[in-house]
């Protein structure tokens, strides 16, 4: 049955749409998650506002926990999702770049839209930002071409990586999200900071 | 903080379990319907791409950027899922703000630092941003948190490079947050 679009299910204009509606509540819940406040984002890095690590792990784990009951009775052929391919070198350096970037612009792409359209200037001229750093990363591309390519290791799951079943992994995942919730509470606790 | 939020009216925030969850289930249908997570970045690179070829036809052949995305995204670079997808993002932000009562246009920033020095940052923020995502093949949304959601190992090591490098340059930039 599922995924729609790759079963052909459903014609490539019908997923056009469903990208816009699937777009409206992504950026619903962003907003009203607090995530188009950069001061709010930026919480996570003094501890005065874990709202970032609480809706992100819990969505990541309400996804891949999903995907897998999903594919368990048959409802999603998880041999036709996407799996993002893994280049270690450029994954890390890549991600390094976009967490000086998310400390210094307190903001990421995805919440900075959300901060646009709600009229943060700050999001705007994020987004101008962002048009610049895909600008620069296209006009130079040759630069960093054999660092975009290095170490490919092809489209490895973490679990298998790791040596251990999907719904293993899943549940330490799981365990682990608990944890860092628990150290979130508390932090909050310790470090407030006066809402404004 | 929990006070904080009850005191506000019209300020007042999703619980973030349940804004995850319903995070979750969004991702969920994205994979359900299209085969593939959110994304964001993607959609400015579409952005990007489109203006390059207007102004340089040619950029296919004489730009490997644009010839690498040509090859994994043939046709109209702006009839693109994301695009879509980031249209209506923009969509339900505004909505869900009109709703709450946070409509304004203002510069957020800590009462510590000025308006110019906070766009300041979020413009090299930005710019870092853009340029960090195109390397790592994706952002927060479509490399870590959809990556992470299908157990790619890749996701996971670009989130912990996001959220390591933050944390461990946050002493760095606290002025402008605390």
């Amino acid at each position: 049955m599922g995924p729609l679009a790759p079963n052909e299910l459903i014609s490539e204009n019908t997923n056009f749409l469903l990208a816009f509606f699937i777009g409206i509540a992504f950026g619903w819940v962003l907003e009203s998650s607090g995530f188009s406040s950069s001061r709010k984002l930026a919480g996570i890095f003094y501890g005065y506002d874990a709202v970032v690590l609480k809706v992100f792990f819990t969505a990541a784990i309400t996804a891949m926990l999903g995907l897998l009951f999903m594919s368990l009775f048959g409802w999603v052929d998880l041999s036709l999702i996407y799996v993002n391919p893994t280049y270690l070198t450029s994954a890390i350096i890549g991600g390094v770049v976009m967490g000086a970037g998310f400390i210094m612009g307190g903001f990421c792409p995805g919440t900075s839209f959300c901060g646009a359209a709600i009229g943060k200037i700050d999001a705007m001229v994020f987004i101008a930002g962002l048009f610049i750093g895909v600008y620069g990363f296209a006009f130079t591309y040759g630069w960093w071409e054999k660092l975009y390519l290095a170490n490919y290791l092809g489209e490895p799951k973490v679990s298998e990586k790791l040596g251990m079943s999907d719904g293993l992994f899943g549940l330490f995942m799981i365990l682990a999200a608990i944890g860092m919730f628990l150290v979130a509470e508390w932090a909050e606790k310790k470090f407030p900071r006066e809402e404004y | 903080m929990s006070n904080n939020t009850k005191t506000s009216k019209s300020r007042k925030y999703l619980n973030p379990y349940l804004g995850g969850v319903l995070l979750g289930l969004v991702l969920l249908a994205a994979n359900f319907v299209a085969g593939r997570g959110l994304g964001a970045s993607g959609a400015v690179k579409s952005v990007v791409a489109t203006t390059i070829r207007a102004v340089d036809k040619d950029a296919v052949n004489t730009n490997p950027f644009m010839a690498e995305y040509a090859e994994s995204h043939g046709g109209n670079p702006m009839k693109s899922w994301l695009v879509f997808e980031m249209l209506g993002v923009l969509v339900g932000g505004f909505l869900s703000g009109a709703v709450a009562g946070r409509l304004k246009l203002k510069v957020e920033h800590s009462p510590k630092i000025t308006s110019r020095r906070r766009l300041v940052f979020a413009l090299a923020g930005g710019v870092l941003f853009g340029f960090g995502s195109q390397l790592g093949r994706g952002c927060t949304s479509g490399s870590a948190l959809s990556g992470m959601a299908v157990l790619s190992m890749g996701g996971f090591i670009t989130m912990m490079a996001i959220f390591g490098t933050a944390f461990a340059l946050a002493y760095f930039f606290r002025r402008n947050w605390i």
